[in-house]
């Protein structure tokens, strides 16, 4: 019997990176009532259980909301995004109906009007930096 | 579902005021703080002695990353003197004002006091944009949207592209709601941008003229808003006119118990609503174009006070972004969802309209100093509601009002329901 309760990681930041570290988008599902979340959560919102297990999410979405984002946060900037070259944030719907925010790659930031919600995307790992200092972001491309 | 409960004691709001908005570099959070205070004693009808003042609650969201000076409420009590009664901060990001005023409302309520002062104060300017930039971010959901790149304009910016997407809405019709924001702060002294967009742009020729550039060639302000050098794209589809600015001020209003306002003043404004919710990160939501805490505390507030929607005759709304105002119209049950957009082009939220909505100019052209947004919000409302609003008062009989104060992207909301009577 393959049971693998001693290797749960915890429901935390830190485990749902290292999985992103590892290419796997994980998502967190209630034992009991069979709800579906991402990001990580310990205490299940809809039934209060605290039965939860990791599940890999099937890596499928759709673009809910978007921004084009000329001036970001300091990371970015040393990432080499600027004025000149945008970068795409978005909420993802998953194909298993949870939300998630993610980078957005792949689309044409030239015409930004053109960008559709509803868009169908799939999941991408983002690298950055090197050695201990590299660090993996959630990303989906169309 | 939080329960919701009637009031079990009356609270009346006697006194308010704020500081100028705009950006200071001489002043601090606690100067700026001194001058509302100052303000509010003066709106005081009877005047009364500062020793009353039994407690105080002060909204601030980060002094500490602005200023690097935490534990603000006991330096503001004593700067005005009020030394040693309770002084609490109270921090739910650009909610912060609004929820210290409800824990003035509770205070009174309970009956652990009969007067108490409540604050807000923040002063941004001393960082550069980059730096406020970031230092607002940390009020999202830190570890699970910041990664992804957002800032707080392309929160707001990803839930007008929702609404554009769902709504026959384009990013243009959000200007109506900057112009109208700028036309009614055009009108209030205390405003951080105290001009109309017209004005603003004229501002822009006439600099481009002195300095011997080309003169733009906007002929009328939709040339303006349109053009990328007058109005810069900052998280597409949201530009630099649907933003409200950095800014520093102060604001402060006096609550008492119902059954002493008369001590203080013959017109009083009793706060007969006042709720509370508290939202997921924006991802977590079944719809980027709703803020579901706002529309649980406003269900809450309407019940607690025993009115619709209907009945509110005008508003202080949270539009720390044009899309924000829309939803807020929206989820205050102004307009339909779907509507908001379109009232505010057809004049309906306009001082003149049928539900005015920011006369104060908002957060988007009074400033946004965000501790204090909240409690200057009750401040429009106290004067407005009192006729005391010169040239920006609303016509008519104000018996009703409305201050709605979001903190992030509607993590939390309070919704306070304020009735003059007589």
């Amino acid at each position: 019997m393959s049971n693998n309760v001693t290797t749960i990681r915890p429901f935390t930041a830190a485990a749902f990176n290292q999985y992103l570290a590892e290419h796997k988008l994980m998502t967190v599902k209630c034992s009991k009532c069979g709800g579906v979340y991402a990001p990580p959560r310990a205490i299940c919102p809809k039934c209060h259980s605290e039965e939860m297990e990791w599940v890999e999410a099937s890596s499928k979405g759709k673009l809910a909301g978007f921004t084009v984002i000329y001036s970001g946060p300091t990371f970015m900037v040393e990432q080499g995004f600027d004025k000149k070259n945008p970068y795409v944030s978005g909420i993802v719907e998953l194909e298993e109906g949870t939300f998630i925010s993610a980078r957005i790659t792949g689309l044409d930031m030239s015409k930004p009007a053109e960008i559709k919600v509803g868009t169908p995307l799939n999941v991408d790992f983002v690298e950055f930096g090197e050695g201990d200092a590299k660090k993996t972001y959630l990303a989906f491309k169309v | 579902m939080p329960k919701t409960k009637s009031l079990p004691r009356g609270v009346a709001m006697v006194g308010a005021g704020m500081s100028k908005f705009g950006t200071f570099a001489e002043k601090n959070s606690r100067d700026l703080f001194v001058e509302s205070y100052k303000a509010m004693t003066k709106s005081v009808d009877k005047g009364f002695d500062p020793a009353i003042i039994e407690a105080m609650y002060v909204g601030n969201f980060s002094s500490d990353q602005f200023e690097h000076q935490a534990h603000l409420a006991p330096i503001l009590a004593d700067s005005v003197g009020l030394l040693p009664i309770p002084a609490t901060r109270v921090e739910d990001a650009c909610a912060s004002g609004g929820v210290a005023l409800r824990q003035g409302v509770m205070a009174i309520a309970s009956g652990m006091a009969d007067v108490v002062l409540v604050g807000g104060a923040e002063k941004m300017t001393a960082l550069n944009t980059a730096a406020v930039t970031e230092a607002l971010a940390t009020a999202a959901d830190v570890p699970f949207e910041i990664p992804a790149g957002f800032t707080f304009p392309g929160f707001y910016a990803a839930m007008a592209s929702a609404y554009m997407a769902q709504y026959s809405m384009k990013s243009e019709h959000l200007m109506n709601v900057a112009i109208k924001n700028h036309d009614n702060a055009a009108l209030n002294p205390n405003a951080q941008f105290g001009v109309t967009i017209q004005t603003w742009m004229e501002g822009r020729v006439a600099a481009a003229l002195k300095k011997g550039r080309p003169a733009p060639t906007w002929s009328t302000i939709w040339d303006f808003l349109h053009d990328e050098s007058g109005n810069p794209t900052i998280a597409y589809p949201l530009r630099l006119f649907d933003c409200s600015p950095v800014s520093d001020g102060a604001a402060a209003v006096l609550l008492v118990a119902e059954e002493i306002a008369h001590q203080f003043t013959d017109h009083p404004i009793r706060i007969v609503g006042s709720a509370q919710a508290s939202g997921s990160a924006l991802h977590d939501r079944p719809s980027l174009t709703s803020i579901p805490a706002a529309k649980v505390a406003a269900a809450n507030a309407y019940e607690m006070a025993g009115v619709t929607a209907k009945d509110i005759r005008i508003a202080e709304v949270h539009d720390c972004f044009t899309i924000a105002e829309v939803i807020a119209s929206e989820d205050l049950g102004f307009f339909a969802p779907g509507e908001g957009f379109k009232a505010a082009e057809d004049g309906m939220t306009a001082r003149s309209g049928t539900k005015p909505i920011n006369t104060s100019g908002g957060l988007k052209a009074k400033g946004h100093p965000v501790g204090a947004s909240g409690v200057a919000q009750a401040v429009e409302v106290f004067k407005q509601m009192r006729g005391q609003a010169d040239a920006r008062q609303v016509d008519g009989d104000v018996s009703l009002a409305l201050t709605h104060n979001v903190g992030a992207t509607g993590s939390t909301c309070t919704v306070h329901v304020f009735e003059r009577r007589n």
